[in-house]
Order: C-alpha cells, then sequence, then structure tokens
C-alpha cells in the first residue's frame, strides 16, 4: 500500500503555546488513520495544518509525494485533497446538489469560462449526483442546504468533499452532533470510502473509531502519545491513563 | 425567472422602444439619462448583489472613462464610435486592475472604506488639473459617430438615435450579465458572497475570481460613463465623486441587490421621484429620504421583490 500522506516532526505555535509539537504520522491508501485525544490536543489543528488551513511553524508535509507544507489551501486542494469541517461549513444558501456542483466544477483546470452555462457541464452534473447518491442525499437534492437536518448537513458536507474527487480525506469529527441512526449510516460510509482512500479521521466517538480505523494515533497536549493498531493502543496503559480511562464525555 | 415576470419585461422592453415615437424631446433624454444609470448600477450589482463585495468607489472607472472621451475628442470633430467606446473601457478596465489589486486583499468594512479612498483620489486629482477642465469640468462639442463604408446608421446628436443606442446596450448589458451569472464563472462569484474560505478549501483561488469580476464590473461602469459623457456632451469630477457611488448604491440597494430587475427598477424609481419632487418643492431631497427610508423597512429585498411570483422556500420534504 502506498503512502499518500506523511508528516514529519510537525509543528504549530500559537504564541508560546505549541498546539502541534513534532507530529509523525502516516496515512496509506485504503486504510483509516484515526487521531484521537482528549480536548485540546491539537487534533482540528493537525488537520488544519494538513489542509492548508494553518501554516506550520516547523516540520514537513508530504502529500501524494509532493512537500506541501507552506503551500495555500486551493493549491493543496488541488492536488486531491478534500476536507469536512467540525462544524458544518456549506453554502448554506444553495441547493444540496448546487453545494456539490460546485464542489465538482472546481475540478475543471479552470473555472474562468464565462458564457456556456455551468449546468450543461454532464460531467460536473454527474460527479455532483454521484457524491449526493453515495451519501443518501439524493432525494434532498434540491433542498436548500439551510432547510437540511443537522445530520444531513453533514452528509452533505461529506458528499462535497467526495464531488471533489480527492485521493485523500481528511474527515474532522463527521459524526459530531449526529443521531445514533444517523451516525450508524455515516460510519459505513466512511468505512466505505477508507477502502478506496487514504483517509485521515479525527473522531470522539470511540466506538465508531475503533469500528473503523486500522491504524490509530493518540495526541495529548501536541504531542503523539501513542501509535498503532486498535489493538495496541487498547492495551496501552499510558493510554488508558492519559485518555481512554477518563474519557466518558 | 417567472413568466408573469418574463411578460413583464417584454412589455416594458415594448413601451421603451415605442416611447420615442410619443415622447417629447425632454422626456426621451430624460429616460435616456435613466437607462444609462440603469446600466450604471446593473454593472455594481454584479459586485454588490452577486460578489458580496460593497464598493463606494465605482464612480472611479465610469469618471475616468468619460474623461477619457473628453481627452480623446478633439475639437471640431467626432471621435469613432467603436474605438472611442473601446478606448474608455480598457482605461475603465486598467484603473479598475491596479484599484482592485489593492482593495480585493480586504473584505468588509475594509473594502467600503479603500473602495472610497480611492473614488476620492481620483475625485481630488481630476478637480485640480487644470488641463482636464478643474472644478468645472469640460464641453466635448462633438458626439462620437459611427460609418461604416460611407453608412451611417444613426447619429447621436438626434436624441431618438441616441435613445435607441443606449437602449440596445442596456439590453446587451442585461443579457451578458445574465449569461455571465449561469456560467462557471459566475457560480463561483454568487458562491463567494455566500461562503469565500469554503470555496478556497475546494480549490478556488478565489482573489482572481474577485479581481476579474471587479474588472467586468468597471469596464460595464466604464461604458456607462462614456454614454454619460456622450450624452450630456460635458464632464465634470462630479461623476467621480463619492456622491456618484452612493447614488449608485442607492439604486442597487432600492432596487434589489442580487437581482436581474432590481439595479434597473432602482435607478428609475430614484430618477423619476427625483424629478417628480423637484417639481413639488425645493427640499426634494428631504422627500426622497424619507422614501428611501420608508422602502427600506417595507420591502426590505427592494423594489424586486414586488416581481417575484416565485415561492421563495423550498419545499422540505
Amino acid at each position: 500500500m502506498e503512502t499518500a500522506l506523511r508528516t514529519d516532526a510537525l509543528k504549530k505555535m500559537f504564541g508560546g503555546l505549541a498546539a502541534v509539537n513534532g507530529v509523525s504520522l502516516e496515512c496509506r491508501v485504503g486504510s483509516v488513520h484515526a487521531v484521537i485525544g482528549p480536548n485540546g490536543a491539537g487534533k482540528t489543528t493537525l488537520i488544519n495544518l494538513l489542509s492548508g488551513d494553518l501554516a506550520p511553524s516547523a516540520g514537513r508535509i508530504e502529500i501524494l509525494g509532493r512537500q506541501v507544507s507552506g503551500l495555500p489551501p486551493h493549491r493543496i486542494a488541488q492536488l486531491g485533497v478534500g476536507r469536512s469541517y467540525q462544524r458544518t461549513n456549506i453554502f448554506m444558501g444553495f441547493s444540496a446538489f448546487e453545494n456539490c456542483r460546485l464542489a465538482a466544477q472546481s475540478r475543471l483546470p479552470s473555472s474562468m469560462r464565462f458564457i456556456r452555462s455551468a449546468s450543461s457541464y454532464r460531467e460536473i452534473n454527474q460527479a455532483a449526483e454521484g457524491a449526493l447518491e453515495v451519501c443518501g442525499l439524493e432525494t434532498r437534492r434540491d433542498v436548500a442546504a439551510a432547510a437540511l437536518s443537522h445530520g444531513e448537513r453533514r452528509q452533505l458536507e461529506v458528499a462535497m468533499t467526495l464531488a471533489t474527487s480527492p485521493k485523500v480525506l481528511l474527515f474532522d469529527e463527521p459524526l459530531a452532533g449526529m443521531g445514533a441512526e444517523e451516525a450508524e449510516r455515516m460510519v459505513e460510509l466512511l468505512r466505505k470510502l477508507g477502502a478506496a482512500h487514504a483517509m485521515l479521521l479525527v473522531e470522539h466517538d470511540m466506538d465508531a473509531v475503533f469500528a473503523i480505523a486500522a491504524t490509530l494515533t493518540v495526541m495529548v497536549d501536541g504531542r503523539v502519545l501513542a501509535s498503532g493498531t486498535p489493538a495496541q493502543i487498547r492495551a496501552n496503559a499510558q493510554v488508558q491513563e492519559a485518555y481512554l480511562g477518563a474519557a466518558d464525555d | 425567472m417567472p413568466r408573469p415576470a418574463q411578460i413583464l419585461l417584454l412589455a416594458v422592453l415594448l413601451a421603451l422602444a415605442a416611447f420615442p415615437l410619443v415622447g417629447e424631446k425632454f422626456y426621451i433624454q430624460f429616460v435616456t439619462k435613466v437607462m444609462i444609470m440603469a446600466l450604471f448600477a446593473m454593472s455594481l450589482d454584479l459586485l454588490v448583489g452577486y460578489a458580496g463585495l460593497v464598493s463606494l468607489g465605482h464612480a472611479l472607472p465610469f469618471g475616468l472613462a468619460a474623461y477619457a472621451l473628453m481627452l480623446m475628442t478633439p475639437e471640431y470633430q467626432a471621435p469613432g464610435f467603436w474605438l472611442s467606446i473601446a478606448a474608455s473601457m480598457s482605461v475603465a478596465a486598467i484603473a479598475s486592475l491596479v484599484v482592485g489589486l489593492l482593495v480585493l486583499r480586504t473584505s468588509g468594512i475594509y473594502f467600503i472604506m479603500v473602495t472610497l479612498a480611492f473614488g476620492q483620489m481620483a475625485y481630488y486629482y481630476v478637480h485640480d488639473s487644470k488641463h482636464l477642465g478643474g472644478s468645472d469640468g469640460k464641453y466635448i462639442y462633438v458626439r462620437p459617430a459611427l460609418e461604416m463604408f460611407g453608412w451611417k446608421p444613426f447619429d447621436l446628436e438626434n436624441p431618438a438615435h441616441f435613445y435607441y443606442v443606449v437602449l440596445a446596450l442596456m439590453v446587451f448589458v442585461y443579457t451578458t450579465i445574465r449569461i455571465l451569472l449561469a456560467s462557471p464563472f459566475g457560480r463561483v462569484v454568487v458562491a463567494i458572497r455566500e461562503n469565500e474560505h469554503r470555496l478556497r478549501m475546494l480549490g478556488y483561488a478565489t482573489f482572481r475570481y474577485k479581481l476579474v469580476c471587479f474588472i467586468l464590473a468597471g469596464m460595464l461602469a466604464g461604458l456607462a460613463g462614456w454614454l454619460a459623457a456622450a450624452h450630456d456632451g460635458l464632464v465634470n469630477p462630479e461623476m467621480l465623486s463619492w456622491h456618484q457611488s452612493g447614488q449608485l448604491l442607492m439604486m442597487v440597494i432600492l432596487g434589489g441587490m442580487g437581482t436581474p430587475a432590481g439595479p434597473i427598477l432602482g435607478a428609475a424609481a430614484l430618477k423619476a421621484l427625483e424629478l417628480v419632487f423637484q417639481g413639488w418643492t425645493k427640499h426634494w431631497q428631504l422627500l426622497l429620504g424619507l422614501f428611501i427610508v420608508a422602502s427600506v423597512l417595507f420591502m426590505p429585498r427592494g423594489l424586486a421583490q414586488v416581481l417575484e411570483w416565485k415561492r421563495r422556500s423550498a419545499p422540505t420534504r
């Protein structure tokens, strides 16, 4: 399995605080790498570094064989990296379809096209329809995003990410705030996506994480506390003390 | 667009086309001015209503294009029609490129302030330049003329002819903007207004799209400036002042931001009321102000709101 994403001694300082401190990890195509840890461990900061939302203070990020640390987010996205946000980040005024269509349109070499109607690009429409279908939103196609339920918005967020046909997926708490039934469907979806993509998953729901992930990294205070298979992590005494034992949120 | 609105649009267009056959010269020229302002307002709406960029300096490309025509016009000779339009619009485009590169790095209230600042810089420069006519401005003695192989399709010295040229250009700009907004470029521009950050995360270099949109809006404002200068036969610094930008913004807001017909309605309403109130009292600005306050209170989405027969909310299930 090829390595799609690799970080080396990644570091992000906010003033005097090291939010991410020397994190090295790898993510392969076809397997899910989950990052867990208590609140404030630096998980979201890590994803922001990988997607280019934040520039690292030190260290290297390599995605699909390219050195990307310091690149602006749109360049990283163009390489084939899709991310979803912890707090839903979609185009509220647009329909579910238009959200995905815009996402798919971003794969045109350039959107500086002024005359032909955007809705006449067949491949883009198909990519958008496909993404909606994979995420179970095909019946909600023409509903404004603002009128979708919370769970549906999370699904739409994932659908938009997929519509860009990414190779690397960065998911920041895709299950946050979901009902049990919605969460179950999402876990199923993530498992399916994990088989075909390289996926880095930040998630609080431990049952889900252990069900999906092939590799786990535990972060505490910006550092990697432990890394390994779910079984190894479960057995790790340090992890139990620092996180699993205390985690009941 | 809903069908009743389409029928209304057609009716308005026919009425406008027939008007010079029956109207007096004064009103023909008045409606010509309204249509020039409508064209100008449409260009601003592209920025304010669609891209979400509230500019208070849109008089800059308008005024510069007007001055460009003045400078190009020899004293006793008509400048070429297409050539002078192209030159005026190029001046507006270059000015918008330079200003856009700087102001588009800001957003929100700061964007409003820096566009205002650049507009005022141009205003004071022109105002204090003797060779540009200073505070009085300058006359354009001969209007541009079009001649193709000895054939003159129209004569801009004739008010009715000028009227039809403006009408044709207004329809052209309206159509151009509609096509533009439906294109991949247009979709990106509208999404910038909705959520620029998300758009960047999808892989769009949003700055470029904003810049191109800013330049396109500036070029259309330049077309309006060329028309205004050619129509009035004079240019003055007031064309560049922030009053001009402010009045234009008012037209867009009054008519309905981000609606195709809004800027046209806004320009027509504001200019028509100005004319009516001026006939009643010299305190006409007070009445106009009251009207604007009332319309913003009761029609927050503008006059175009009245045209919306379409069901607003999408079905939920």
